[in-house]
């Protein structure tokens, strides 16, 4: 997974090598320093000679300097190498989500995806940029410092053949066990961040209802797991350190004892013990920076598996049947679709669904909460794919259609609106990125934003979304259709897009629309039948079928449900 | 996950009083604590005295050849290293387990108290916001005493050890080695200003890179319907790039750090080396000495690192804990009253207070005076509001002198366009808010006097954004009565209308529900919502847009369940689609603050005003 997660790092390579080569030759000066001291020392003091101690100190200062040099380098390098890789895999992951279909951001839920693209890779770079050096040094460290103090004494060195392994065996066995019992971990820690959400967010509802006592144990069960948890996998990991000093100091006692034995036989110099004994410390300390890393490692590798498994994700939607076609006229055609959200629910939620739709045609569709209509129109800008069944625009079923091309030649305006960051004019731009102002102000016009406008302190240029002015429903209503309009489309979809537009307003809306765009096909889901009832023809939909098709007359006369919407709606408005 | 309003690094304001707190949670274990400061004591005193006696264990009995001695001494040394290794143990063991038991029990007492905020706090801080206290913080706080704690003590033990050891050994060239630490300490210090600065220019990086990535998140259907992918593409490398640029100098600066350290121990290293050789040569100083002077200079390195970036841990925690005990010491909802609700048994006339659920309820008002007779009055539903004054801040009134009187049974509706004050009047019936002039009273008393749980078991209330917890649709029903049994729950659903679909779906009440309930439509789960209402069988009920999001035709079949729901109850109703507030025994209909007008559905029609523009769809609503 490692290799996979670095195969990311593309033009920060360079750095990576850098940094290596930084963090080795500090630790090969950082050796040298401790040589030239003994040498100071043995010949310099011992010979009185002052000229040679000056010399020998300014090499160390030398040293030390260049070490310094390097250093800097060496986290300089490291910071480029971890946060370009960050980088690299942010990027990566946004491309790869940008290609998502619905049905794969429901797999992961958009929460978790922002999660994903922030502090899982956050969590990698970091990983890399601090765990460099100790990771480098680590085992440069183990084999010098080991053929160092192989070649002072190799009958001494027997020790390490024991203390090495077993204190890496240790290493590695708590590593290992540690690294479940973190995920275990992570899992109530999402748990309970899940309670303080739902419960921050839903706090109107906890206290209209008195349920604070409630929550309170609710959130005590998990925190009490999460204690539970949390406490054995960090009991487990701080085993490292006593394991560390266990074999440590025994290793310093067998050194005592058995160089202690050799001194005296004479095989091993006083001077050599000392020296000796530093190097296996300094061998041991690197095993324990390298399991440092290593658990620190088993922290990030989890954010690791769930940013690769979003890069990994196979997407549903493509344009693998795609011709170079564009749509030309915009009729609609829907045969025998059937629609289900997953693969394994049971229940479709579009069953059977066939009606065809001329080019130019106004249709309405009009059903019960839950009956599927948004649904339905999503199939046709490919938001989602059927199910069974064909989608066909301009007789041709809209696989075939390259997606940025169907798109295109499709606007839809959503039930849930969104308006972003950004001025009046900059949202009304995401229609068509170039539009002249008179190609704005007739968009403004047909979608009855010219009132709004004048009502806005900075007219186009009033700040929107968050943050921005309040516009209320019904003006961003208003502007979302004038937003879909600048993309001159060929079908317009309005999903129960002029719910809060009044009905005066609405039927200018539909009149303007009328004139300036006859041949623009129009799919308008509405609540109110007076949205509706002007339509060439009106679906009704029922529980994902189709009930029926006719034009509101002919509704009227024979359909059940149209008459008790009728009815339901009839009175004090005359429709 | 939620927005990051990460606060990172900043030094606390107030150590004085967050340590105080911090000091109360850890006084509740203080034995635990106490111990735990003991065997770090003996752990680092055995590390230290271990190198020291390196120099008399050879000297004394390698170098002449004592092999009893020898096995003696180390024998000693081990005993001594084995004490030190199993403290490290102890103490390590024990502080996590002190440590998890402290963050449990902060965070336990922070979620609690968040539950007796008043809503005003929530307006006034993000979800962001409060998330992080539970999520940044209480880890800062945590990872501090996991490990910073103990390992703040060591370092500073070795360290001054250390220095101890080198006066010992010579006095005059400790004064280099003093230098050089202040040296350190400058460097370390400044350096550490530098990285937080570039720290937080990082985290408002991040935070942008979050906002954009979410915003998009949501619209993303949009989006894609406006084949903007690679517009926003083009966007988000911009931001990644500023994010890489910023994080790259925060990351150089932090790692730059344990380098320059080290790099100048070895500069210290070297000066003293060169001196304490020309000393020797002078006579001040014996080769020997000399050695193992040289050995404590080159360990101070370590312990010096250590313990300022553990200082700077414990730092950031106390900053973490400051903001958490700040959230703690937020002022809880106010709840003066003293007139409870409870369970009575009607007999020929006379209610009697009995602890079995009867299904009736009255209110229980003290006694006058000391020794006098409690007083029930029965629970009828009565609300009234008397030239009631309010504003979410002072001196910005949103509603401006409102009375109304609703009957027990009555249902009074609420019209008029957004920030007109509809919401704001239910929301002051629950008590979600302070009045700030005027009464507002519930069967004769004063809101106020009543307890604020009593006051809400006896209102219902569905809201227009429906909130759902996860778990089963059961469960989220039950809400509204935590004891109602199944049968219960599927009536309650079969009023609501929501029992076809629910039953249709593939688990039927047993499915579970994930991240509020995104698999339902908004429809369904306002059904849900009424469901929970439904359950609850309050006198008052209060629905906000309740059914804004279902079709007129479900509305309709909704309507009779929601008839017999209302039936006998007080029922306020705010609603956009004037269909549904047709019935209501009185309309009310509000601008800016005020009632403008009132009465029933055909009075208000034959006034030929505002009421009447908007049912005829000449005026826009919201």
């Amino acid at each position: 997974m490692l290799i996979r997660l670095f195969s990311y790092m593309n033009q920060y390579k360079k750095y990576a090598a850098l940094a290596v080569i930084c963090i080795m030759t500090e630790g090969i000066f950082e050796l040298l320093v401790p040589l030239i001291m003994a040498d100071l020392i043995d010949v310099g003091v011992a010979n009185g000679d002052r000229s040679y101690i000056y010399m020998k100190g300014l090499q160390m200062v030398a040293c030390a300097l260049i070490a310094l040099v390097l250093g800097v380098g060496s986290a300089r390098f490291a910071a480029l190498t971890g946060q370009g890789l960050g980088a690299e895999l942010r990027k990566a992951e946004y491309e790869k989500l940008q290609g998502y279909s619905f049905a794969n951001i429901d797999h992961f839920r958009s929460s978790s995806l922002v999660t994903r693209l922030t502090s899982d890779v956050t969590n990698i770079q970091n990983a890399v940029s601090m765990g460099m050096r100790p990771f480098c040094r680590g085992p440069m460290m183990l084999v010098v410092a080991t053929g160092v103090a192989f070649s002072i004494n190799h009958t001494l060195a027997i020790v390490f053949f024991v203390a090495l392994p077993v204190l890496a065996t240790a290493l590695f066995v708590i590593t290992m066990k540690v690294r479940p019992l973190y995920s275990r971990m992570q899992t109530a820690i999402d748990t309970v961040n899940r309670i303080v959400q739902e419960n921050l967010t839903a706090v109107r509802v906890v206290k209209a209802c008195v349920r604070g006592g409630y929550e309170v144990e609710k959130f005590e069960e998990g925190n009490q797991k999460l204690r539970q948890e949390s406490e054995t996998a960090f009991r487990l990991a701080a085993l490292n350190m006593p394991a560390m000093q266990f074999v440590m100091y025994g290793t310093i006692l067998s050194i005592l004892l058995f160089g202690g034995y050799l001194i005296q036989k004479g095989s091993m110099k006083v001077g050599e013990l000392t020296g000796f004994l530093s190097y296996v410390l300094q061998i041991l300390n690197s095993l324990m920076m390298i399991s440092n890393v290593f658990l620190m490692l088993t922290r990030s590798m989890a954010s690791g598996a769930r940013i690769l498994e979003v890069i990994d994700e196979k997407v549903d939607l493509t344009d693998e049947k795609a011709r170079d076609i564009e749509v030309k006229h915009g009729s609609v055609e829907f045969e025998h679709v059937w629609f289900k959200y997953k693969k394994e629910a049971k229940e479709y939620v579009l069953s059977d669904i066939s009606f065809h739709i001329e080019a130019g045609q106004t249709v309405g569709v009009i059903g019960q909460t839950g009956a599927a209509k948004s649904t339905l129109v999503q199939l046709i800008p490919r938001l989602y794919d059927a199910t069974e069944g064909v989608v066909k625009v301009d007789g041709v079923p809209v696989q075939e259609y390259p997606m940025a091309h169907l798109r295109d030649a499709i606007a839809m305006v959503l039930q849930k609106n969104t308006l972003f960051s950004g001025s009046l004019l900059d949202n009304l731009r995401w229609g068509k990125e170039n539009a002249s102002r008179e190609e704005i102000e007739e968009a403004c016009r047909i979608a009855c934003v010219d009132e709004v406008l004048e009502r806005l302190p900075q007219g186009y240029e009033t700040e929107m979304g968050q943050g921005g002015v309040n516009v209320s429903g019904g003006q961003k209503q208003r502007i979302c259709i004038a937003r879909a309009l600048l993309k001159k489309p060929k079908i317009l979809i309005l999903d129960d897009s002029t719910s809060a537009v009044d009905t005066a307003t609405e039927a200018k809306i539909r009149e303007r629309m009328g004139k300036a765009l006859p041949d623009m096909t129009k799919i308008i889901i509405g609540q109110r039948i007076s949205s509706v009832r002007h339509a060439d023809q009106i679906i009704i939909l029922d529980d994902g079928r189709v009930s029926d098709i006719g034009t509101h007359e002919e509704l009227l006369t024979r359909s059940e449900i149209y008459q008790q919407i009728y009815e339901s709606q009839k009175e004090g408005v005359e429709l | 996950m939620a927005k990051y309003s990460y606060v990172g690094y900043k030094r606390p304001r107030n150590t004085k009083n967050t340590l105080k707190h911090l000091l109360h949670y850890m006084g509740l274990h203080k034995w635990m604590f106490l111990l735990v400061g003991l065997l770090v004591c003996v752990s680092t005193g055995a590390s230290v005295m271990g190198t020291y006696l390196l120099k008399p264990v050879i000297n004394r009995f390698i170098m002449p050849g004592d092999r009893k001695g020898l096995v003696g001494a180390v024998a000693a040394m081990g005993v001594m290293y084995l004490c030190g290794a199993l403290a490290t143990l102890a103490y390590n063991q024990l502080m996590i387990k002190s440590a998890q038991t402290v963050v449990q029990e902060i965070r336990s007492d922070l979620f609690a108290h968040v539950q007796t905020l008043p809503l005003s706090y929530f307006d006034a801080h993000t979800h962001g916001e409060l998330m992080s206290r539970f999520t940044n913080d209480v880890d800062t706080v945590q990872e501090a005493m996991n490990n910073s704690f103990a390992m703040a003590i060591q370092s500073f033990l070795t360290l001054v050890g250390t220095i101890v050891m080198m006066m010992v050994l010579s006095v005059r060239l400790s004064l280099i080695v003093m230098v050089f630490l202040i040296l350190m300490g400058i460097f370390i210090r400044t350096n550490s200003k530098r990285s937080q600065k570039y720290y937080q220019r990082q985290q408002a990086e991040l935070g942008r890179i979050n906002g954009f990535s979410e915003e998009m998140m949501a619209g993303q259907k949009v989006e894609k319907i406006f084949n903007h992918e690679k517009v926003n593409f083009k966007i988000f490398c911009g931001l990644n790039e500023n994010f890489r640029k910023e994080s790259t100098d925060a990351l150089t600066y932090t790692g730059m750090q344990v380098p320059t350290v080290v790099s100048l121990s070895y500069l210290n290293y070297a000066v003293s080396a060169c001196v304490g050789g020309i000393f020797t040569l002078n006579g001040f100083l014996d080769i020997g000495s000399l050695s193992s002077y040289l050995v404590f200079v080159r360990q101070s390195a370590l312990p010096m690192n250590q313990f300022t970036a553990q200082i700077n841990q414990i730092l950031t925690a106390l900053a973490g804990a400051e903001r958490i005990f700040d959230l703690m010491e937020a002022e809880p909802e106010a709840d003066e009253g003293d007139i409870t609700l409870c369970n009575v048994l009607e007999e020929n006339g006379k209610i009697k207070e009995t602890d079995e659920r009867t299904g009736h309820f009255a209110w229980k008002l003290p006694a006058a005076e000391p020794g006098g007779k409690t007083e029930l009055r029965k629970l009828r539903g009565d609300v009234k509001f008397d030239n009631v004054v309010f504003g979410y801040v002072p001196e910005k009134h949103i509603l401006n002198g409102i009375s109304l009187y609703a009957k027990p049974g009555q249902k009074i509706a609420f019209v008029g366009s957004t920030g007109a004050g509809k919401t704001t009047i239910i929301n002051l019936i629950n008590r979600f808010y302070e009045i700030e002039s005027g009464t507002i009273t519930y069967d004769g008393i004063d809101i106020r006097r009543i307890r604020k749980e009593d006051l809400r078991h006896s209102l219902a209330m569905v809201i227009q954004e429906t909130h759902l917890f996860t778990g089963t649709i059961a469960d989220n029903i039950r809400y509204g009565k935590l004891d109602a049994t199944d049968g219960e729950v599927r009536e309650a659903a079969r009023i609501a209308n929501a029992d076809s679909f629910i039953r249709r779906l593939p688990d039927g009440y047993d499915t579970m529900l994930y991240s509020d309930g995104s698999n339902l439509s908004q429809g369904q789960r306002q059904l849900i919502a009424i469901a929970r209402a439904a359950i609850a069988k309050p006198p008052v009920l209060i629905l906000d847009e309740a059914t804004s999001s279902i079709d007129t035709r479900t509305e309709r079949l909704i309507e009779k369940g929601m008839d017999a729901i209302m039936d006998g109850r007080t029922v306020f109703v705010i609603a956009h689609r004037l269909s549904t507030v047709r019935n209501s025994k009185a309309i009310m209909v509000l601008e800016k603050g005020e009632i403008i007008e009132r009465g029933d559905h055909e009075a208000l029609l034959s006034e030929k005003g505002r009421y009447y523009q908007l049912y005829t769809g000449q005026f826009e609503l919201e």
